[in-house]
């Protein structure tokens, strides 16, 4: 049912600055939109598996496809009452998670467990395609409300908005989610008043939980477009509101927080416009638009977007969880690299012996990663959130250099030429780094204010679509997108993550919907769960920006979830350029844009359950 | 039932039912894990394998058809003829062009890819995505499988 007509809350969330209700009585203009996003499956091609072996113990090893071997450990102890050293939690190799392999894998996890407890055997558990697409969470589908202040000159001077969240029938990580989406809510803008409330509650469906972007896709969507359509409403290019309103050194955001580090959002507006050639190109299909005639049944747009992204955890999680990295040059001269952050695609394995190797001056073959399981690796935290190669990057880095120190101090040569002496006469020298909070980030958990993240990355992307009127129909043709990663590590990899995020969020704006019924969904099988294919997948030119984060050594950022921000914004523009409707609804469907321009209205808002019987809504 | 299927060029002899998924005896009776199962309905194209050339899904082709047949896999693309297996171009234009992540998808995108670099098409960027299209990749967005798929076609050419 619909989540508005909810009565139960799993949390709320009240942030802002300034005085809102003012500054919008005095502003020239005040422009109110209504957003829906609905549902998107993470769709990891390999769908979620473990197996559970009973050890001689009288423990339980677990093996198998997650992100987070602590998040397991902690279930598989709990649930069966084992201690830490008897529950041990493997990771297999991951075919993709995005998200959707954070907190499912603890609940297979333990049904593998208890069986194979219970007959004292393996038990091997894979679901099948339908089995996870029908049990496993989902991205919260969201209403988001919004009432923006703007002066004559394009100013944006207060923006009032209200976020509810569809939680599913459980909490689940809803809260979480709920924070970030509401701290981005505003969008990359400094705005001097501003007021954000939210909430998530529950609704008859499957709990919804983590997926890349965790909660900002959603806002960020609704706070672009409104954006877009506020310099509709004042007659400014949507590039020149943006550049009249981003935040740039010494902004300050929602929470209160100050931006110090450098700050690339006007830097990834400029290059991303710049190189997809924005004004021009639209400028052609604005005149396109006005001279197309009767017989001309499709039509080509171009649309611009910008976001921001919190790297790391919401608050004070990362200083909560504590992280351990470790690193170690063993007895036999081995260094290894002992983390609980795991590789699903994203570059873990490539980038950690990269790091060290850089600061211990040897080779990348020479550096080896422990796997990741927990009999062996500490627990450096969960690999989420855009924190791997950021915080536990950090962790690592600074490991690096107090083994190169200590080991140059007792050899008194480089450590490339020394650290295998080294080994055979002092034995293992093991270095462990646990993290402590950066420097001036302060968040104050009771008053919601402070500094939420340590970082943000920052996001441009420009999107061109061709829209066939006769069916709706949008073909992404190209996306630009110009990303701001701190330091790049590896390039390969760097672009690889922005073309995936693109093409997640491409599928987002376009195609990806679940529909429901009585709390199922009804497409829960791939046959009619659509996403990207090749010939859906736009030609997608990445440009990579460096604004270091000062709080690490190596400066990285996060860069998986950034660029999934962007991009639906960026195509419901260009559709809107191309046809002249917005869509306030994701995905823009065929459906919903044929309405838009008939004039009729949509066909309902998108991840609503309906009910079996009639009931109350 | 006993059916004889070559596999990479080993003859084999399975007993199974003749309805059990070439994707399965692939896997479990072969030993051949590089064949992946996404969907189990012919959706993703995860377990793509080449049968006597052609390009299928081995979750949609019931053993009794492979009898008597030729199925190339993915560990059937490296060349292994003098020891230790060497790299195809084209797996190794995948591993430089960064076209893998997960890696999940990556045993029948290299298989649907090899058929289209043995085939005579033209090996334009459309061409090139019409041949993948049967094979949905999550993390790279396609971009460097297309352009992996490209440089491999263009050593080919050059070859």
């Amino acid at each position: 049912f619909d989540p508005l007509r909810s009565e139960t809350q799993f949390s709320a969330v009240e942030i802002g600055r300034g005085d809102v209700d003012a500054v919008m009585a005095g502003a020239a203009h005040v422009v109110e939109g209504e957003y829906r996003v609905g549902h998107q499956e993470q769709l990891y091609i390999e769908n979620q598996a473990m197996i559970a072996v009973p050890r001689e113990d009288g423990g339980m090893t677990v093996t198998g496809s997650l992100q987070c071997p602590y998040y397991v450990h902690k279930a598989l102890k709990r649930a069966l009452a084992l201690d830490s050293g008897r529950a041990v939690v493997i990771q297999a190799e991951t075919g993709g998670g995005f998200g959707g392999k954070e907190e499912y894998p603890s609940l297979i996890a333990i049904h593998a467990a208890l069986l194979a407890r219970r007959v004292n055997r393996p038990v091997r558990m894979i679901y099948d395609r339908h089995e996870d697409l029908a049990a496993t969470t989902k991205r919260h589908p969201a209403i988001i409300r919004h009432r923006t202040g703007v002066m004559r000159d394009g100013r944006l001077v207060a923006q009032d908005i209200d976020l509810v969240l569809d939680g599913g029938a459980y909490s689940t990580l809803s809260p979480v989610v709920l924070s970030r989406a509401t701290i981005h809510a505003g969008g990359p803008y400094d705005v001097p008043n501003v007021r954000i409330t939210s909430r998530a509650v529950a609704t008859n469906t499957p709990p919804n939980g983590a997926f890349r972007g965790f909660g900002a896709p959603q806002s960020e969507f609704a706070a672009e477009v409104q954006v877009a359509r506020v310099a509709d409403v004042i007659g400014l290019s949507p590039l020149e509101i943006r550049r009249r309103n981003l935040y740039r050194v010494g902004g300050v955001t929602p929470t209160g927080q100050v931006l110090r580090d450098a700050v690339a959002a006007e830097e990834v507006l400029e290059r991303a416009a710049e190189a997809a050639e924005f004004e021009r190109v639209r400028e052609r299909t604005g005149h396109e638009r006005k001279t197309r005639g009767e017989g001309q049944r499709t039509a080509r747009g171009v649309g611009l977007a910008l976001a921001w992204h919190g790297a790391g955890f919401t608050g004070s999680g990362e200083e909560k969880m504590g992280s351990m990295a470790s690193l170690e040059l063993t007895a036999e001269g081995i260094i290894r690299v002992l983390i609980a952050n795991t590789e699903m695609g994203q570059g873990t394995k490539t980038i950690f012996p990269q790091l060290v190797a850089d600061e211990l001056g040897v080779g990348f073959d020479d550096v080896e990663m422990a796997p990741q399981d927990t009999s062996i690796v500490p627990d450096s935290g969960p690999t989420v959130a855009s924190r791997t190669a950021m915080v536990v990057g950090g962790l690592v880095v600074n490991a690096a250099r107090k083994l190169k120190s200590l080991v140059e101090e007792r050899t008194g040569l480089p450590f490339a030429v020394s650290y295998r002496q080294d080994a055979s006469t002092w034995g293992t020298t093991r270095i462990d780094e646990r993290f402590t909070p950066y420097p001036g980030i302060h968040f104050d958990d009771e008053t919601y204010t402070g500094d939420a993240y340590p970082a943000f990355g920052w996001a441009a992307a420009v999107a061109e679509v061709t829209v066939d009127l006769d069916t709706g129909e949008v073909a992404v043709r190209s996306v630009v997108s110009a990303d701001d990663v701190g330091r790049v590590i590896h390039p390969i990899l760097a672009e690889g993550q922005v073309e995936g995020g693109t093409l997640q969020a491409v599928g987002y704006a376009t195609i990806e919907e679940i529909k429901l019924h009585d709390g199922r969904y009804l497409n829960d099988r791939l046959a009619t769960y659509l996403i990207p294919t090749s010939l859906d997948a736009p030609r997608i030119e990445t440009i990579l920006v460096e604004a270091p984060f000062a709080g690490v050594p190596h400066g990285a950022k996060g860069i998986g979830e950034l660029p999934m921000d962007v991009g639906a914004p960026a195509v419901v523009a260009a559709i809107h350029d191309a046809t002249g409707v917005w869509i306030h609804d994701l995905p823009a469907s065929p459906e919903r844009i044929l309405a838009a321009l008939d004039g009729h209205a949509p066909p309902g808002p998108p991840g609503i359950s309906t009910l079996a019987e009639p009931g109350p809504s | 039932m006993t059916y004889q299927v070559t596999v990479n060029e080993v003859a084999f002899e399975v007993t199974a039912p003749g309805m059990r998924r070439l994707l399965d005896v692939l896997r479990e009776e072969l030993g051949l894990t590089g064949t992946k199962e996404g969907c189990g309905e012919g959706e993703c194209g995860a377990c793509t394998v080449l049968l006597d050339g052609e390009v299928v899904d081995a979750c949609l082709v019931p053993i009794c058809q492979a009898d008597g047949r030729d199925v190339r896999t993915v560990e059937g693309l490296a060349d292994t003829s003098h020891g230790a297996p060497v790299l195809s171009p084209l797996q190794t234009a995948f591993l430089e062009a960064g076209g893998a992540q997960c890696g999940i998808c990556t045993p029948g995108m290299l298989v649907a890819a090899q058929a289209f670099l043995e085939s005579d098409a033209d090996p334009t960027e459309p061409a090139i995505r019409e041949a993948i299209a049967g094979n949905l990749c999550r993390c790279t967005g396609y971009t460097k499988i297309v352009e992996a798929i490209a440089v491999a076609a263009q050593d080919r050419v050059g070859a």
